[in-house]
């Protein structure tokens, strides 16, 4: 988009759709951090504020849907244009989702600082970065109209789903040898799961993304390597 | 390009020759109007440079652009309307049919019966209803009797979507209705000589939007029997009527292709620029 409109304020209304669309992403990528560090370091405080922070992002998706909204009544937006609105008006309730499962790590921390620490966890926090650098990435994508790196980011989900296997049986071990675990285990089993959920809205981001600049669907199957639900441990 | 002024029997167009077309092409779609490197001159100014495009049987094309572009004037080329202004000069070919239409032998006049037009003003004869109807039909001997005439005019009137509202007042002058009755009086008048093109010149320009939305939903009805071109300066009204969309700028055809992908992702960036009105 590089020529300006003639009419002014509706270059003015797309700058803004897609400055709400990078600030909704901003927050959904502290509430991230937020809620992962309150894990890590058991932070009541800190969880609770990763719950709080759902409601900004809401917020946020609503003042997007009425922009948008607006937009189509207002300006009847066509190609590049019409993919910019639709775009943003797709992508704005999947952020408000990763704000949704952030929030429910967040919780889901809060309980389990009622039971002692199981075991230093790693791969949690690792899955934590790594799904909060793709939402970012993303989101410079569909800033930036930057279709290889949104393709970067629907490949790298592999990657987390990975991780999430190999936790999965960690924790399925542990809960093994020791049933008192099961409890602690469980909740942490929910919030690597929704990490590895983050990841997978950040592909379809990157999907939309695609749809914005190159005018259609992403068709080629993403390489899936989620084997978690169809894992089984046998006891010793 | 200002549109020349035109006389209204222009409107009014013969019988077509019935014998004459050859089988379409052997495509999914077939081809009506064929044009190939149409270069149009006003005197030494060149309108319209290497123009080609098919124009496919049964369907609605749209023609968009700035004004000036050359739209209008190639639209006029379609059925030589262009043959009126004297300084006009058109080179390449157009074949309806697979028949050159500029070939020594055509009939002008049996061409305009083949290809009708309607404007964007409506321009209704100072007659009543029924004569508007009647008169082409009439004098090309289309018709042989009262009760024909009659029959000719309802079902005209009936596949313009006007029939219900004039019915009683078919004595009337054409000149006492409402701008959008007029329109469609316009487009009864075009098809009762069973014309196989209509070309329309921004038919809804001087309408309301309920009276706009009528010849629409008519345009959409008329493609089963007719090869529509339309001309309009309204993205949407293009992106809602038609199948395929030509954009025309500085005399060129710049891009044509489907028209829900010449609106969601066309490939020019002139394109792009226009329908989302960058132009400067």
């Amino acid at each position: 988009m590089t020529t300006d409109h003639i009419v002014k304020s509706f270059d003015d209304e797309l700058n803004k759709l897609s400055d709400l669309v990078s600030r909704m992403g901003g927050l959904a990528e502290e509430q991230i951090e937020c809620a992962i560090e309150a894990l890590q370091k058991r932070d009541a405080v800190g969880a609770t504020e990763a719950i709080e922070n759902d409601r900004k992002i809401d917020a946020l998706q609503l003042e997007v849907e009425e922009l948008a909204i607006q937009m189509i009544v207002r300006r009847q937006p066509l190609a590049a244009d019409l993919r910019h609105t639709v775009a943003a008006l797709k992508i704005a309730p999947l952020i408000e989702r990763i704000g949704d499962y952030a929030k429910n790590i967040g919780r889901r921390t809060l309980a389990l600082n009622q039971s002692p620490p199981i075991k230093p966890l790693f791969t949690i926090p690792r899955m934590g970065r790594m799904a909060r650098t793709m939402v970012q990435d993303v989101l410079d994508a569909f800033s930036n109209n930057d279709v290889e790196k949104a393709r970067a980011v629907w490949v790298r989900d592999a990657e987390l789903d990975d991780m999430y296997d190999s936790l999965f049986r960690e924790l399925l071990t542990y809960m093994m040898e020791d049933p008192r675990s099961i409890t602690a285990c469980t909740h942490l089993l929910f919030v690597a799961r929704n990490i590895e959920r983050i990841g997978d809205i950040a592909t379809n981001i990157a999907e939309v993304v695609h749809y914005q600049v190159e005018g259609q669907t992403l068709s080629e199957d993403r390489p899936k390597a989620d084997e978690a639900s169809v894992t089984v441990v046998e006891p010793h | 390009m200002t549109d020349p002024a035109m006389s209204e029997e222009q409107n009014v167009i013969p019988a077509q020759d019935p014998g004459g077309s050859p089988a379409p092409a052997p495509r999914k779609i077939a081809t009506k109007v064929n044009a190939t490197d149409v270069d149009v001159f006003y005197g030494d100014k060149q309108a319209l440079e290497k123009v080609s495009i098919e124009i496919p049987q049964n369907q609605v094309t749209a023609f968009i652009g700035p004004s000036g572009c050359g739209k209008s004037t190639f639209l006029r080329c379609i059925n030589r309307m262009n043959d009126t202004i004297d300084i006009c000069r058109v080179e390449g070919t157009i074949a309806i049919d697979g028949r050159d239409i500029y070939d020594r032998d055509i009939d002008v006049v049996q061409l305009r019966a083949q290809v009708g037009m309607v404007f964007q003003k409506p321009n209704p004869f100072p007659k009543s209803i029924y004569d508007n109807i009647a008169y082409g039909p009439r004098i090309h001997g289309m018709v042989a009797g009262k009760a024909d005439t009659d029959d000719l005019v309802e079902s005209s009137l009936r596949r313009a979507s006007l029939w219900e509202e004039v019915k009683d007042r078919l004595e009337q002058p054409g000149t006492g209705l409402s701008g959008g009755q007029q329109q469609r009086l316009c487009i009864a008048r075009a098809i009762a000589v069973s014309p196989e093109v209509i070309l329309m010149d921004e038919p809804c320009s001087a309408l309301d939007p309920i009276a706009t939305a009528r010849i629409e939903e008519l345009i959409d009805e008329l493609r089963q029997n007719f090869t529509i071109v339309i001309v309009t300066h309204s993205m949407q009204q293009a992106a809602r009527v038609s199948q395929k969309t030509a954009f025309f700028h500085l005399g060129v055809l710049v891009e044509q292709g489907a028209t829900e992908k010449i609106f969601t992702n066309p490939e020019d960036k002139r394109t792009q620029d226009y329908i989302t009105g960058r132009f400067g």
